[in-house]
């Protein structure tokens, strides 16, 4: 009777798990089948016919192509930013006990902890406070700075990983500082930067909230879409542009998984 | 080993290599505070002046007020945006926006729990790798196609109606519609629509932490259980929901600030009440108010603060 | 002589706990040296400081007669194999043990050579090519020794090396490392917390506790002539006899210690009780009461062996009593 118990459970758990994982998944799939919807005015199901001529409507529009410049753009440099800040913050929290190294982690923690219109009317009250004009760094800055979380979860669960003695059997060896930085500590911990990159650059890629605040009239990818949806102009687009920003998405967020798979996982927690 | 053994010449103590390398390394090595402080120095400037400081500024700004008259923000401490804040309208949007983080969070809870137990126990090898990309790809995907995925599933031409019609169970999506406060025209115009859009966005943040509290169970702790005699049950609430509660009050902190601070959802789909993200959103920008959108973000601030002393008193950190 | 390392006074505090307080230590050049002692006793603090991983707050260190305090550890030429080997795991075997010439800008195909020739020495030639992981805790241990001997250093220091390995390749290793260090001539200062392994291998032994040094001597020395009655209870798994019961037995009312081997059963013996017998294969070893003290006794194979609960009458030769100065 206990092992029936046993065996039962599971069968009700496997069809409420499976559902589950359709629930999540469903929505995002119904985006690739709209995209080829020959529908125009609503959002019409079962589409009425099926048709590819919005992608080419897609690909000749100055808007989205110049939205997406911009988003690019924004996530590269905010990447770059994250990258260092939270590969050295990662490495001081790590490498060394001192004094406040709680402060600092809730320090890279807050901006994520936080829900984002803070972050993003907080900063932008005070560029307004000190006369800073609405640039692509003002959008940077604010996106740079929940991007920080991301890599230094990825390091310090890597420099976590790493055994501390390998520094120590570098010195030892007769390699200083730098030579150590290079051919130990780097190698090491590469491809977890190169995975906190990613989902940064991913995070980045994405981001709306933040960027109504810091980005004036300058529309990045998700801000077109953004608009697209309070005041639609030609749903069709905005379906296939719904497409290629998840698939711009899923690739950085699969390859960061295939790089850290074997031990730490990716840092969910922090989008 | 001839070669090797030839170690008796040269000295004990190696000379420094050359140059300004050689001698930094020398000088970090001799003083590791100074590679600490030249380490910390640029995220502290950047995390702990620039956001910190706008923080600290946006919130010294909720102490102002604006002059009635003129529209202008007077610089003169004062209580009276706080007043203003605990006004009928206004402690509306507070008291609708947290009991909606309130009740995302409970299903969000009791929805990802199953999943969570499932994957942790159940799940190996492939599949385990399999629900584990299986929930942070629909985590990591856009945010905003996710949110216009809903608008097309709940438009009122959409699929739910649709689905309704072929299942011939129309009336019962009208009764729902019909009903008081969560209904609406469509489920896309109501608040119900708010809250699945709200369950679904945020489900994934509840799913991984509970799972990485229920993996840290060890199985044989649950067979033992039933071995003495427990009913799933009483399994289920002796031994699973007290091990997996860090994990999943570590999800609520995610869901129940996530829910609090946003401001797309219900503007997209939703009713036109608003919720405290929207507030903060008008006050500043059409409204012009920055002081009663400041006092307005001390809220989730706050609240958000005591949830998370109560959280680490539970242990949820060890769970994040 | 040269001394290969010396200690004068040498502290190290972290904050309030006195990890190494006020050691003084002289190895001689050539010589296979070990620092035995519990855990926490401060035998690895001194690892580290001949190292260079920590620095002393007191005191100086000399290494073959040059101030090394101050130095970091890679102007030190010492190595050391560290107790969980820390081989470099993106780097493959022979670029492990090449990678000390490697920083020193030693050429690719002469540090080849030499670190092939170091595989070899360790017995893992053609190993080069591999991955640490792919290799067993013996053979991880082998390349980590060859990292380190590559360099030709004055001091080879090694953490608990064999800790992690089974008891039979334990043995094994105990026996090559040995003759290696014969062989090379290099000086060995070696860290454990296993007497049968300091006393088997090292030519002098440290006892360390409570972050100083008990006793130094030869492995004869420490085990046969116990300082204290921790060297006593920690090296030989000696009998400790109290004061009171010494002069119970006509001897000075002192603390004193006895080698379970010194004990015989006689006919004319102070009077005791078999409470357990362990067979162990070389010897017997009788656990028996005394007037209220236990004690062991080790019978050699082949001796007649009496029950548990039996009386026994037991007796030693008055030189094996062995005084010592405290019961610390």
């Amino acid at each position: 009777m206990r092992s029936d118990r046993g065996q039962r459970s599971p069968i009700l758990l496997k069809l409420f798990a499976a559902g589950g994982l359709l629930f999540l998944h469903l929505p995002i799939l119904l985006i690739f089948v709209y995209a080829f919807t020959t529908e125009e005015k609503s959002f019409q199901w079962p589409p009425p016919g099926l048709t590819t001529r919005w992608f080419a409507v897609a690909w000749n529009r100055p808007d989205v192509w110049s939205a997406m410049a911009l988003s690019v753009q924004v996530a590269c440099i905010a990447t770059a930013i994250a990258l260092v800040l939270g590969t050295l913050c990662a490495a001081a929290v790590s490498q060394t006990k001192f004094f406040g190294r709680e402060v600092i982690s809730l320090l890279v923690i807050l901006p994520i902890a936080l829900p984002g219109i803070i972050t993003g009317i907080a900063l932008r009250s005070a560029f307004s406070l000190f006369d800073i004009p609405f640039s692509v760094w003002t959008i940077v800055l604010g996106h740079a700075t929940f991007c920080v979380v991301v890599v230094y979860n990825n390091a310090v669960a890597r420099f976590r990983r790493t055994s501390g003695s390998l520094i120590e059997a570098s010195m030892d060896l007769g390699a200083d500082g730098f030579q150590t930085f290079r051919h130990v500590i780097l190698p090491n911990i590469g491809t977890a930067l190169l995975a906190g990159g990613m989902l940064a650059f991913a995070l980045s890629f994405d981001e709306v909230i933040v960027t109504t605040f810091t980005g004036g009239q300058q529309a990045t990818l998700p801000i077109w879409m953004l608009e697209e949806l309070i005041r639609p102009r030609q749903r069709p687009v905005t379906n296939v542009v719904a497409m290629v920003v998840v698939l711009v998405t899923f690739l950085p967020i699969l390859a960061a998984y295939y790089l850290t798979r074997d031990g730490d996982q990716i840092a969910g927690s922090g989008k | 080993m001839t070669a090797l053994s030839a170690s008796h010449s040269g000295a004990s103590i190696l000379s420094r290599r050359n140059g300004f390398a050689g001698a930094l390394s020398d000088s970090f090595w001799r003083h590791p505070k100074l590679l600490l402080l030249l380490m910390l120095t640029p995220p502290l400037l950047w995390l702990g002046i620039i956001y910190v400081g706008s923080l600290i500024a946006l919130l010294m700004q909720s102490f102002f007020a604006i002059d009635d008259f003129s529209g202008v923000i007077s610089y003169e401490p004062t209580l009276a945006t706080y007043a203003q804040l605990l006004n009928g309208a206004n402690l509306d949007i507070i008291l609708r926006t947290v009991l909606m983080a309130a009740l995302v969070t409970i299903a969000s809870a009791l929805l990802a729990f199953p999943i969570a137990y499932y994957a942790a126990r159940y799940a190996k090898g492939r599949w385990k790798a399999f629900f584990y990309l299986g929930v942070m790809l629909p985590l990591w995907s856009s945010y905003l196609v996710k949110v216009y995925a809903w608008k097309l599933i709940l438009a009122k031409e959409g699929i739910v109606t649709w689905l309704f019609a072929k299942l011939n169970l129309t009336f019962v999506l009208d009764a729902i519609l019909s009903l008081p406060v969560i209904g609406g025209n469509s489920l896309s115009v109501s608040y119900l629509g708010t809250f699945l859009v709200f369950v679904y966005i945020w489900l994934p943040y509840m799913i991984l932490p509970t799972q990485a509290a229920l993996e840290r169970v060890p199985g044989n702790l649950i067979e033992a259980s039933a071995d003495l005699g427990a009913t799933p049950a009483q399994t289920f609430r002796t031994m699973l929901l007290p091990l997996a509660l860090p994990g999943i009050v570590a999800g609520s902190i995610f869901t129940f600030s996530l829910t609090l601070g946003d401001y797309i959802i219900p503007q997209i789909i939703g009713s036109s009440r608003l919720f405290i993200g929207q507030a903060v959103y008008a006050q500043q920008g059409t409204a012009g108010n920055v002081p009663l959108a400041a006092a307005f973000s001390v809220v989730p601030i706050v609240i958000m603060g005591l949830y998370l002393t109560a959280a680490k008193r539970l242990g949820a950190f060890d769970a994040l | 002589m040269t001394s290969a390392v010396r200690f004068q006074k040498v502290s190290r505090h972290f904050g309030s706990v006195r990890a190494v307080d006020g050691v003084d230590l002289d190895v001689a050049s050539g010589e296979f040296f070990a620092m035995l002692g519990p855990s926490g006793s401060g035998k690895t603090t001194c690892l580290r400081l001949i190292a260079g991983f920590e620095q002393p707050t007191a005191g100086a260190i000399e290494i073959f007669g040059e101030r090394a305090d101050g130095v970091p550890p890679y102007r030190r030429n010492v190595n050391t194999v560290f107790q969980d080997y820390a081989l470099f795991p993106h780097l493959n075997i022979l670029d492990n043990v090449a990678y000390g010439l490697m920083v020193k800008g030693v050429g690719t195909a002469e540090r080849h050579r030499e670190a092939d020739r170091a595989l070899e020495l360790v017995k893992l030639p053609g190993y080069g090519t591999r991955k640490p992981a792919q290799l067993s805790g013996g053979q991880r241990q082998r390349v980590a020794l060859a990292r380190a001997l590559v360099n030709k250093p004055k001091v080879l220091l090694l953490d608990e090396p064999l800790g992690a390995l089974d008891l039979k390749l334990r043995e094994q290793m105990q026996e090559e490392l040995k003759s290696l260090q014969r062989a090379l001539g290099i000086t060995f200062v070696f860290v454990t917390h296993d007497q049968g392994e300091a006393l088997s291998m090292a030519d002098r032994v440290a006892v360390f506790n409570n972050g100083g040094i008990v006793q130094q001597g030869t492995p004869q020395e420490i085990y046969r002539l116990p300082k204290t009655a921790f060297v006593a209870d920690f090296v030989g798994s000696s009998n400790l006899l109290s004061p009171d019961l010494m002069a119970l037995l006509g001897g000075d009312r002192r603390w004193a210690s006895l080698r379970p081997e010194a004990v015989r059963l006689a006919g004319d013996g102070t009077e005791a009780t078999v409470e357990n017998v362990s067979f162990l294969g070389a010897a017997t070893r009788l656990a028996v009461e005394m007037h209220g003290t236990k004690l062991h006794v080790m019978l050699p194979a082949g001796a007649d062996v009496p029950g548990v609960g039996t009386r026994v009458r037991l007796a030693w030769n008055r030189q094996d009593i062995h005084y010592m100065d405290d019961a610390a």
